[in-house]
């Protein structure tokens, strides 16, 4: 898919499981909303073939549109109308509606029921729009960043409905560029950047795997340019040291002190001064960042 | 893997088509009700002008072949479809697209053709109000309508044909445009109509422009209700006129109409 000279998505290739949670994890511009649109029918693929629910979302869109829910990044309904009445508009437009009170009650809507949509807060609106999604009993839900912009709590009941949508036997596939949400809701995810699928796996599978560990260095001053080839020499093979910026660096190898104690030594030898040193269990981001040479988030 | 049934245990499916229809006509509808803006120019506007044209008219001994209130009734009326078909619908549609109404709904069971249905089914009651309210500020001001039972229902035919005329051009003003020019422009091209548009008073009284305005579908709605609520008769050429428009603007709206 290009906007004029730029790929947006490029050669991306994925499948998603009937009955599972995917996540679409990536940095912002990545290609993950335009996928999402792509699968919902809203934009034809220039290249390549997309099937939904074994549907072409292009030419069988009247077909497929009942039968999933799309929950969009932002907007989707008129300035004036009340949370509730927006709801229930949409709750009409299917054959067999979940009762609107429970959802509204369940998404925590009942306190801005009677408030029109442009005074909502942003969390509202992502509420709202995730209740829209759900609304007609669909097989399939798309949502794209459901938990942009809301507080904590949420954050817990959104995370809380798709984990009861998939125990329900709904589909489900986000977009998020939280790590958090993504390994804890996904069975499948899969890591995009620039319009490519980087990596693919369970969360399990992307970053414990191995049984690595993460080592995040951080120093006071900026390291000398051939910091990260004089670490990566003393820390030998089995470890791999990418540069985050320069004034620190991610170490990826085995979790145990002698690593720990080299990294120290290799600080003292270079007279750096470390400003932190953590040792922790291998996250998606530090999968990103090691694939990519870059932070996910923004 | 077949779950048990849970609350959200999947049950897809489209509402049948009349049901999608009436709820978007009536959502529709109660949002144009609920808008103040919208409310000044679907009723507030044309009784000022009925009152004010009336009294006006009697005061100013503005020469017309018939009793002001009788000429300037049927002028309001085809103002009040201008305004609502037109004027609002641009307003209202430019907005939807803007706030991703447009996207929201092009994502639900909802196909385009019910929402277009629905829109015309919300201008049908909302002018249907607008008439109501008109008629009776006119009888109040004493209105003896002159056409009879075939001038009522060829004023009816011929506002059908000017809402799908001046409907299909605010869908096409509002697919070209973005939000804020569309009202800026649609209040405009009202305002130009309203006043210069052979529309609440006869084009005979525009002296030169006499002609031209009957090919404006402003000029060619108000013949037609004027026509048919003075004497009962059927302007012909006004409606045929008002068949191209609605046409015309029916291309255009193809063509122009974006969703997103």
């Amino acid at each position: 898919m290009r906007y004029g000279e730029t790929r947006a998505v490029d050669g991306l290739s994925l499948t998603v499981e009937r009955g599972t949670v995917t996540a679409v994890l990536g940095p912002n511009g990545a290609g993950k909303t335009t996928t999402l649109e792509t699968c919902e029918g809203f934009r034809a693929a220039q290249q390549g073939t997309v099937r939904v629910l074994g549907l072409d979302p292009v030419r069988e869109r009247r077909a497929l549109l009942p039968r999933i829910g799309v929950m969009l990044q932002s907007g989707g309904a008129w300035s004036g109308v009340r949370a509730v009445e927006m709801l229930e508009h949409v709750a009409r437009l299917h054959a067999n509606p979940l009762p609107v009170p429970m959802l509204v009650e369940r998404l925590g809507l009942a306190e801005c029921g009677r408030t029109p949509y442009r005074r909502l807060s942003g969390g509202q609106q992502q509420r709202l729009g995730l209740a829209m999604a759900v609304v007609g009993r669909p097989e399939l839900v798309f949502v794209d960043e459901p938990t942009a912009g809301m507080d904590p709590a949420a954050r817990r009941t959104t995370w809380e409905l798709v984990e009861e949508l998939k125990a329900d036997g709904v589909t489900v596939v986000l977009t998020t560029h939280y790590m958090e949400e993504a390994e804890r809701l996904a069975d499948t995810v899969h890591v995009i950047d620039r319009g490519r699928v980087v990596a693919t796996g369970s969360p399990f599978e992307l970053t414990r795997a191995r049984g690595q560990a993460t080592i995040r260095l951080v120093v006071t001053e900026p390291f000398p340019r051939e910091a990260p080839e004089s670490l990566r020499a003393t820390l030998g093979s089995g470890t791999e040291v990418t540069e985050i910026n320069q004034q620190s660096l991610l170490i990826t190898g085995p979790a145990d002190a002698s690593t720990l104690a080299k990294v120290s030594a290799w600080c003292e030898e270079q007279g750096v001064l470390p400003e932190s040193l953590s040792l922790g269990q291998r996250t998606l981001e530090d999968v990103f960042l090691q694939i990519t040479g870059r932070e996910l988030a923004p | 893997m077949s779950p048990a049934t849970g609350t959200f245990t999947p049950a897809p499916g489209a509402a049948p088509y009349l049901r999608m229809v009436r709820a978007q006509a009536s959502m529709e509808t109660r949002l144009l009700l609920r808008n103040g803006e919208q409310l000044l120019l679907a009723v507030v506007i044309p009784v000022l002008a009925l009152v004010g044209g009336v009294l006006g008219a009697e005061r100013m001994g503005l020469d017309l072949a018939h009793r002001p209130v009788d000429v300037l009734t049927p002028g309001v009326l085809a103002l009040a479809v201008m305004s609502t078909s037109f004027t609002s619908l641009a307003i209202a549609t430019g907005f939807e697209r803007r706030y991703g109404l447009l996207k929201r709904l092009g994502a639900s069971p909802l196909p385009r053709s019910g929402l277009l249905l629905g829109k015309v089914g919300s201008l049908l009651i909302v002018q249907g109000l607008q008439a109501v309210v008109i008629c009776a500020v006119a009888f109040a001001l004493g209105w003896d309508p002159g056409g009879g039972v075939t001038g009522w229902l060829v004023a009816l035919l011929g506002a059908l044909l000017g809402t799908l005329a001046f409907a299909s051009l605010g869908l096409a003003l509002a697919g070209t445009l973005r939000a804020e020019a569309t009202l800026a422009a649609a209040n405009l091209v009202y305002l130009l109509l309203l006043t210069g548009g052979g529309v609440v008073v006869p084009r005979s009284t525009y002296g030169a422009a006499e002609a031209p305005l009957a090919l404006l579908p402003s000029g060619a709605l108000g013949d037609v209700l004027r026509n048919a609520l003075l004497e009962g008769t059927v302007a012909g050429s006004a409606l045929l006129v008002l068949i191209a428009w609605a046409a015309v603007g029916s291309v255009l709206a193809a063509r122009l109409f974006r969703w997103e």
